[in-house]
C-alpha cells in the first residue's frame, strides 16, 4: 500500500504523452471517461433545450383556451416527444455524463472499468435520437400517444412512424445497460486500495443502485416494445383484444419497467445533493449508513409498486389495496433521507454558493412533490387526480426541482474541477432565483387545474381552467429563458473563469477535490491514492 | 423561503371557494357521499401533508437562518443517533397505518357494486360516448356539441364550452346505478369529478362502477385517458332527474324510436338530405375527415374526390354502415338512424366538389342493413 501510493516520477510525462488526439476523432474513438462524460453532458443539454421548446409549444397552445397555434394531432406529438426526450435524452444521459466524470475520480480509479464499452453507450444515443426527431417529418407524424405510449392506440392506431420510435428505444435500451454495466464493474473492480464500500461517496453509492435498476428494468422496456412491433407487423395479438391479447398487459409491462425508472431519474440526484449539503454546511453528512440502506429499500419497493399508475383499469380489490399500501411504504425511506439532509444542515455552518442554492431548492421542492405523491397513492383519492393537471404538476416537482436542480447543482459544484476555472457566482445565483420562482410559477398552479378537474394531455380546456393555464404559461417561459444563463454561464467559465484552486469548497472530502488538481488531468490516478484511515465518511 | 412556500400554499387551500370559479384551489366535494369521502380522505392526507411539512420545513429554515456561516456559526460534529433515526422511521410508518385504514374503508364502499337499481353500460368510441341501459330498451351517442367555431376562435366561447354534448346520460336520483365500462377502439377513461366516478373503459375488458346521486342535478365531465386526436374533445354530461321524470324520460325515449320508423319511411327531398346531412357530417364525420372533407394527409383519407364515392354506391353505404376493420373508420350502423345515414351519405356524395349528383333514401340503408342482418 505504501508503496503504491509512491507518486510516479514518469507518471508527469506518461500522462502529457497520452494527451487527447486533436480534431473530431478526439471524440470520436475517445475511450476516456472525461471526455465521454464531457460529451454525454453535452447531449443531455441539447436534448434539455430540445424538449424544452416543444414543452414552449405545449404551454403556448394553452396559454388560452380554443386552438390557435397546433392542430390537436401536433400538439399530442408534442406531449409524446417532449416526455420521451426529457426522460430518455436529457435526464438519463446527464446523470451517466455526471457518472462517468465523477465515479473514477471519486473511486480513486485511473478510468471505468470497460473503456472501449463506454465510447460505444455514448455514441449510439445521437443515432437513436436523430431518428426518433426525425418521425417528426414523417407522413403520418411522429408517435403521437403520449411517452407512456398505451397500446392499442400505439399499435392498431398508431402512424407508421411508430416502428422508428421502437427502434430508437431499443437503441437507447442498449446505450442505458452497456452504461450501466460500465458503472457496476468500475465501482466494483476499480476502487483504491482502503475505498471500501462504505465509504464510498453517496453518489458512487447511489449511481452503484441505480445501475442494478438500469440493468432490471431496460430489458423489460425493449421487451414490451419488441412485442409492440410483433403486433403492428408479424400479425400477433399481445396488446389486441380483438385477437385474444390485453391492453392491460401493456400498462403492467410498461410500469414494471417504468416506476423503477422513475428512481433511476432521482436516486442519482439524492446522491448528488448528498455530497452538496455536507460540503456547504461543512459537516458530515449526517446518517451515512442509513441513506445507503433507505437508497436500498427505495430500489427494492420501486418493484413492487407499478400498478399505483393503474388505480383506474379495473384491478381487483386485493390488487387495489396492496399497490396502495406498498406505494405508501415508499414514504418512510424517501422520509429518512429528507430528514438526514435536514439534520447535516442543522447546526452546520452554510454558506450558499449557487450548487448550495439549487440543493437546498432540491429539498424543499422535491419534498412538495413527495407530498403530492403521498396523496396519489390513496387510491379512492387517485380516482379524483388519476390523469389530470394534479399529477401533471406531481412528477414535475420531482423532475424538474427535483432531477434538473439537481443536475444544475452538480453542474455549478464540479464545473471547477472539469475545467479549473470558476463561474460567476452573481450569474449563478440570478440563474438559480429565477428558476426557482419560474418553477414554482409553471407548476405550483398546476395542482389547483388539476384538482378542478382538467384533464391531462388536452390541447384545449373548458374556460374555468384559464386563468391558472395562463399563470402556468408564463411561468414556463420565464424558466425556459432563465436556462440560457446556465449556458452562458458555462461558456464564460471555460472561456475567461478566473482560476479555481483544487479545492474551491472549503468543506469538500472528497478524493476530487483532495487528491487531484484542478482541472482535472486528463488521465487521474495512475496511480491509486492513499486512502486516509478512520472514519472518512 | 420555504416556510413562505408553505403559508402561501396554506393560504392558497384555505381560502373559502370564491365566487370566481375559475381560480379554485381545492377539489371540489361533489354530490355524492362517495366523493363526499373521497374529499374527506383528500383534505386529511392534505393536513398530514402540511404538518410534516411544518416541522421539517422549520426545522431546516431555522437551520439556514441560524447555522449560517456569516452569523459566526461553527459546525458541530455529530453525524448520526440511533434514537432519532428508529424515531423518524417508526413514526411516519404509524402515521401512514392511521392514513391506510379510513382509505381502505372507502376503497372497499367503491367496489361494492351490489344492488343496483339499474344498469348502463358505457362505451368509449374515438370520440364519442355509447350509453346503453340494459333493462330498457335506450341506446344512444353522445357526441360534443360545441360548434367548431368556438374552438377555433371564430365565435365566442360560451359558458360550458367543451363540456356539453347533444344527449346527456340520463339516471334517476336517489336510485344506485350500475356501469359496466368497455370501449370500442382504444382505451379511453369515464371520468364525473362530482360523482368521483373514473374507471377506464378498455377494449375486450367490462370494468365495473356505480353512483348513487341523491338530487337531481347537471353533472358535467371528461375524457381522462388520451384516446388519440380529439381526446381533449369528448365530455361527459350526466342529468340526474327525479324519479317520476326518470320515467317520462324512459317512456318519451320509446315514442322518439316511433317516429325515427316513421322518418325512415317518408319520402325525402335532396335539399331536406343535404341540409340535415351537413349537421350531421360536423358533428359525426368532422373530426377525422374535416369540414371541407380533404382529411389528414396519410391519417384520415379524403373524401372529396374519394374513389369510394367515386365508385358503387352500395360500397359507399357498405363502408359507412360497417366501418373498415383494422382502421379508425367506425361502423355507424348503430350510431344513426336509417333517415340520419341517408342524410349523411348523400351530403358525401355531393358536397365539396363531389358530383354524384345521386339522393341515399333511408329504404336503400334499412334493405343494407337488413342484407347485411340476413347472411
Amino acid at each position: 500500500m505504501e508503496t503504491l501510493a509512491q507518486p510516479d516520477p514518469h507518471a508527469d510525462q506518461h500522462g502529457s504523452h497520452h494527451g487527447p488526439a486533436k480534431g473530431f476523432t478526439r471524440w470520436l474513438y475517445t475511450t476516456n471517461h472525461k471526455d465521454i462524460g464531457t460529451m454525454y453532458l453535452l447531449f443531455s443539454l441539447t436534448m434539455f433545450f430540445t424538449g424544452g421548446i416543444m414543452a414552449l409549444l405545449i404551454r403556448a397552445e394553452l396559454f388560452q383556451p380554443g386552438l390557435q397555434l397546433l392542430q390537436p394531432e401536433f400538439f399530442n406529438q408534442m406531449t409524446t416527444m417532449h416526455g420521451l426526450i426529457m426522460v430518455f435524452g436529457a435526464v438519463m444521459p446527464a446523470f451517466v455524463g455526471l457518472a462517468n466524470w465523477m465515479v473514477p475520480m471519486m473511486v480513486g480509479a485511473p478510468d471505468m472499468a470497460l473503456p472501449r464499452m463506454n465510447n460505444w453507450s455514448f455514441w449510439i444515443l445521437p443515432f437513436a435520437f436523430s431518428m426518433m426527431l426525425s418521425t417528426l417529418f414523417m407522413e403520418g407524424g411522429g408517435p403521437n400517444f403520449g411517452w407512456t405510449f398505451y397500446a392499442p392506440l400505439s399499435t392498431t392506431y398508431a402512424p407508421p412512424s411508430v416502428t422508428y420510435f421502437i427502434f430508437a428505444v431499443h437503441m437507447m435500451g442498449i446505450s442505458s445497460i452497456m452504461g450501466a454495466i460500465n458503472i457496476i464493474a468500475t465501482i466494483l473492480n476499480l476502487r483504491a486500495p482502503g475505498m471500501t464500500m462504505m465509504r464510498l461517496p453517496l453518489f458512487v453509492w447511489t449511481w452503484l443502485i441505480t445501475a442494478f435498476l438500469l440493468i432490471a428494468v431496460m430489458p423489460v422496456l425493449a421487451g414490451v416494445v419488441t412485442m409492440m412491433l410483433m403486433d403492428i407487423h408479424f400479425g400477433t395479438s399481445f396488446f389486441n383484444a380483438a385477437g385474444g391479447g390485453d391492453p392491460v398487459l401493456f400498462q403492467h409491462i410498461f410500469w414494471f419497467f417504468g416506476h423503477p425508472e422513475v428512481y433511476i431519474m432521482i436516486l442519482p440526484a439524492f446522491g448528488i445533493v448528498s455530497e452538496i449539503i455536507p460540503t456547504f454546511s461543512r459537516k458530515r453528512l449526517f446518517g451515512y449508513a442509513s441513506m445507503v440502506y433507505a437508497t436500498s429499500s427505495i430500489a427494492f419497493l420501486s418493484f413492487i409498486v407499478w400498478a399505483h399508475h393503474m388505480f383506474t383499469v379495473g384491478l381487483p380489490l386485493a390488487g387495489e389495496l396492496f399497490f396502495m399500501f406498498s406505494t405508501m411504504l415508499i414514504a418512510v425511506p424517501t422520509g429518512v433521507k429528507v430528514f438526514n439532509w435536514i439534520a447535516t444542515m442543522f447546526r452546520g455552518s452554510m454558506t450558499f454558493e449557487t450548487p448550495m442554492l439549487f440543493a437546498i431548492a432540491f429539498v424543499v421542492l422535491f419534498t412538495i412533490g413527495g407530498f403530492s405523491g403521498l396523496m396519489l397513492a390513496i387510491a379512492p383519492a387517485d380516482f379524483q387526480y388519476h390523469d389530470t393537471y394534479f399529477v401533471v404538476a406531481h412528477f414535475h416537482y420531482v423532475l424538474v426541482p427535483g432531477a434538473i436542480f439537481s443536475i444544475i447543482a452538480a453542474t455549478y459544484y464540479w464545473l471547477p474541477k472539469w475545467t479549473g476555472r470558476m463561474y460567476n457566482e452573481a450569474f449563478g445565483k440570478l440563474h438559480f432565483w429565477l428558476s426557482f420562482i419560474g418553477v414554482n410559477l409553471t407548476f405550483f398552479p398546476m395542482h389547483f387545474i388539476g384538482l378542478a378537474g382538467m384533464p391531462r394531455r388536452i390541447p384545449d380546456y373548458a374556460l374555468q381552467f384559464a386563468d391558472f393555464n395562463m399563470v402556468a404559461s408564463i411561468g414556463a417561459f420565464l424558466f425556459g429563458f432563465s436556462q440560457l444563463l446556465l449556458v452562458y454561464n458555462i461558456v464564460q467559465c471555460v472561456r475567461k473563469g478566473s482560476p479555481a484552486p483544487a479545492k474551491p469548497w472549503d468543506g469538500a472530502t472528497t478524493l476530487e477535490w483532495t487528491a487531484l488538481p484542478s482541472p482535472a488531468p486528463y488521465h487521474s490516478f495512475q496511480q491509486p491514492p492513499q486512502i486516509p484511515t478512520g472514519s472518512s465518511r | 423561503m420555504n416556510a413562505l412556500c408553505v403559508v402561501s400554499a396554506l393560504l392558497l387551500f384555505a381560502a373559502p371557494p370564491g365566487a370566481e370559479a375559475a381560480w379554485t384551489l381545492n377539489l371540489p366535494t361533489g354530490s355524492t357521499a362517495i366523493s363526499l369521502a373521497v374529499y374527506d380522505l383528500h383534505m386529511l392526507i392534505f393536513w398530514i401533508c402540511v404538518l410534516i411539512g411544518i416541522a421539517v420545513f422549520g426545522v431546516m429554515g431555522w437551520s439556514i437562518y441560524r447555522h449560517r456561516r456569516s452569523k459566526g456559526a461553527i459546525a458541530h460534529e455529530f453525524h448520526e443517533n440511533t434514537r432519532l433515526e428508529i424515531a423518524w422511521t417508526v413514526i411516519p410508518l404509524l402515521v401512514l397505518l392511521g392514513m391506510a385504514i379510513p382509505a381502505a374503508g372507502t376503497l372497499v364502499k367503491m367496489y361494492d357494486t351490489d344492488d343496483a337499481a339499474l344498469t348502463i353500460r358505457i362505451t368509449g368510441y374515438q370520440w364519442k360516448w355509447r350509453y346503453t341501459y340494459l333493462e330498457d330498451d335506450i341506446d344512444f351517442f353522445s357526441n360534443l356539441s360545441t360548434p367548431d367555431e368556438q374552438i377555433q376562435n371564430k365565435a365566442a366561447k360560451t359558458e360550458h364550452y367543451l363540456l356539453e354534448v347533444d344527449r346527456p346520460l340520463v339516471i334517476p336520483a336517489g336510485k344506485k346505478v350500475r356501469f359496466l365500462l368497455t370501449a370500442n377502439d382504444v382505451i379511453h377513461s369515464w371520468w364525473v369529478p362530482a360523482l368521483a366516478v373514473k374507471k377506464d373503459a378498455i377494449p375486450g375488458y367490462i370494468n365495473e362502477a356505480w353512483t348513487l346521486v341523491p338530487e337531481p342535478g347537471l353533472f358535467r365531465g371528461q375524457c381522462a385517458e388520451l384516446c388519440g386526436r380529439n381526446h381533449g374533445f369528448m365530455p361527459i354530461v350526466v342529468e340526474v332527474k327525479s324519479d317520476a321524470d326518470y320515467r317520462q324520460w324512459v317512456a318519451d325515449q320509446g315514442s322518439a324510436k316511433a317516429a325515427e320508423a316513421k322518418a325512415a319511411a317518408r319520402a325525402w327531398s335532396k335539399d331536406e338530405l343535404m341540409a340535415s346531412g351537413e349537421q350531421l357530417y360536423l358533428r359525426n364525420c368532422a373530426a377525422c375527415h374535416q369540414a371541407n372533407g380533404t382529411g389528414i394527409a396519410n391519417v384520415f383519407p379524403a373524401l372529396k374526390g374519394s374513389p369510394v364515392i367515386a365508385g358503387s354506391v352500395d360500397q359507399h353505404i357498405d363502408v359507412v354502415l360497417f366501418g373498415r376493420s383494422g382502421s379508425a373508420m367506425q361502423a355507424f350502423a348503430d350510431q344513426l338512424s336509417p333517415a340520419e345515414l341517408a342524410a349523411v351519405i348523400t351530403y358525401e356524395r355531393n358536397a365539396w366538389g363531389n358530383t354524384r349528383g345521386d339522393l341515399v333514401l333511408p329504404a336503400q340503408i334499412s334493405a343494407a342493413q337488413k342484407k347485411a342482418a340476413g347472411q
